[in-house]
């Protein structure tokens, strides 16, 4: 790890990348094989390539503080829409550790931002909010919501993740999860690309699913920041009947959307993805979904599915699977059920829809890759082959 | 509450709503009353029930007090 070094120059190449960086010592050259910018959302790689971070500004100004209240508060998320202490706008309030709440109250777009987010005016609106001025300030900003992203998250030997390829309106963790997920997606298909045990074309499967999640997570946070703030008065008629019936009426509280919470996306287009050849129960995780945990027993100890699979591919059999080496193209990691692994609670053959003779294919980073009624040595291979892009025409038979 | 569904009944209720949304966004002044008066018409008769439809706009009149 290289301290006070700022990217200044990125020059990709057919065999890399010369980054120019600037350091105490002055200004020198880098050179890498490959480069992931995980710069955030002021990426200066994507400003040296000179790529375009398109996408959507809200027409609306948020006030966002942590505030230490000398009180107890239950450890609950509060979203007021209209309420009495803050006319025609919404308010937000969650706890967080030690003693400190973060609130976010909606300003509307003709506020003046640096003024709001000074400490007296943001003192007066939190006083009026909490009924008492017994607070103190910890932190204090103003911002916009913005969606944008990359068109291409993938630029030959340049590799974007996270908020560098992808921004999104701060509501459900989809930032954070976003960026997590991208580095789970990517980590493996690079290690294997690096090492030369699978083609470069594998990362254009990072840029088709990791952008899709991407569009997927813009559509649900624009969806929630429609909700908060309609754009047009003929549909701020309609949101305020959805909270008017959300009195009584349980189908309208379901619609009413202060920002739902991240979920993995299913990779569902993904050209990783083996197609299913049997039915399987609709809810189960199909091809492209992350895994689902389980409570299982693995050597006699409880526990759970997911911390199964590690470290590679994963084939998971409901049954005794014999008469396989365990992968030719690269090992896979065998866990059979009632083996290795206890289905302790029934809940992980209830949850993927599993019978005797079952088997899942796990990718390294935990998505179901193929699943099959029946244990096909052949056809594991050839999945796993496709996973990693290896000569697309023998998966084909 | 005369027999009106309470519960969820939408496969997707934040698909339903988004879409309502941006027609009426799209609407200018006094077109968005008429976008409803036409959809109200259109899902009445798709729910094909007098008495659901009935009081459906009991229900929704009481909402507007």
């Amino acid at each position: 790890v290289l301290h006070e070094h700022e990217l200044v120059g990125a020059t990709p190449d057919a065999e890399g990348v010369t980054v120019t960086v600037d350091s105490p010592d002055g200004r020198r050259d880098v050179r890498c094989g490959w480069l992931v910018s995980c710069e955030g959302v002021r990426s200066n790689t994507r400003r040296a390539l000179g790529l375009e971070f398109s996408g959507r500004v809200f027409r609306d100004r948020f006030l966002i503080c942590d505030v230490k209240i000398d009180e107890d508060r239950p450890a609950e998320r509060r979203f007021w829409f209209d309420p009495p202490f803050h006319d025609g706008q919404t308010a937000l309030m969650h706890v967080q550790a030690d003693g400190v709440c973060r609130i976010d109250l909606q300003l509307g777009w003709e506020a003046d931002a640096e003024a709001e987010a000074r400490p007296e005016s943001a003192r007066r609106r939190i006083a009026r909010m909490l009924g008492h001025d017994r607070f103190s300030f910890e932190w204090i900003s103003a911002y916009v919501f913005q969606c944008r992203t990359l068109e291409r998250f993938v630029h030959g030997r340049v590799i974007f993740a996270g908020d560098s390829a992808h921004q999104v309106s701060p509501f459900g963790a989809r930032g954070g999860n976003g960026g997590v997920q991208d580095a789970d997606n990517l980590a493996w298909k690079l290690a294997r690309v690096v090492k030369g045990t699978a083609p470069a074309a594998l990362l254009e499967s990072y840029d088709s699913e990791r952008h899709g999640a991407a569009i997927a997570n813009i559509g649900h946070s624009s969806r929630a920041t429609d909700f908060m703030t309609p754009k047009s008065a003929a549909s701020r008629l309609l949101r305020d009947a959805v909270l008017d019936l959300a009195r009584e009426a349980p189908f309208a509280r379901a619609m009413v959307n202060s920002g739902r919470l991240s979920t993995p996306a299913h990779y569902d287009a993904s050209p990783l993805n083996t197609a299913d050849r049997e039915a399987w129960a609709t809810v189960a995780p199909r091809p492209g979904s992350a895994a689902v945990d389980a409570p299982v027993r693995a050597g006699g100890r409880p526990g759970f599915l997911t911390e199964q699979l590690r470290g590679g591919f994963t084939l998971l059999a409901d049954g005794e699977a014999s008469g396989w080496g365990g992968g030719v193209a690269e090992p896979v990691k065998m866990l059979r059920l009632g083996r290795d692994l206890e289905d302790s609670e029934g809940l992980l053959r209830a949850r993927y829809d599993l019978q005797p003779g079952s088997v899942l294919l796990f990718r390294p980073d935990q998505h179901l890759a193929m699943r099959a009624r029946s244990f096909d040595p052949a056809g594991i291979e050839a999945a796993v082959r496709r996973c990693l892009m290896l000569e697309p025409e023998a998966v084909a038979a | 509450m005369s027999g009106l569904k309470q519960d969820p009944a939408l496969r997707d209720p934040d698909a339903v709503y988004a879409a309502l949304a941006e027609a009426l966004d799209r609407c200018e002044g006094e077109e968005a009353t008429a976008f409803l008066a036409r959809l109200s018409l259109i899902l009445a008769n798709q729910l094909g029930d007098d008495e659901a439809v009935l009081a459906a706009i009991a229900r929704a009149a009481e909402g507007a007090g």
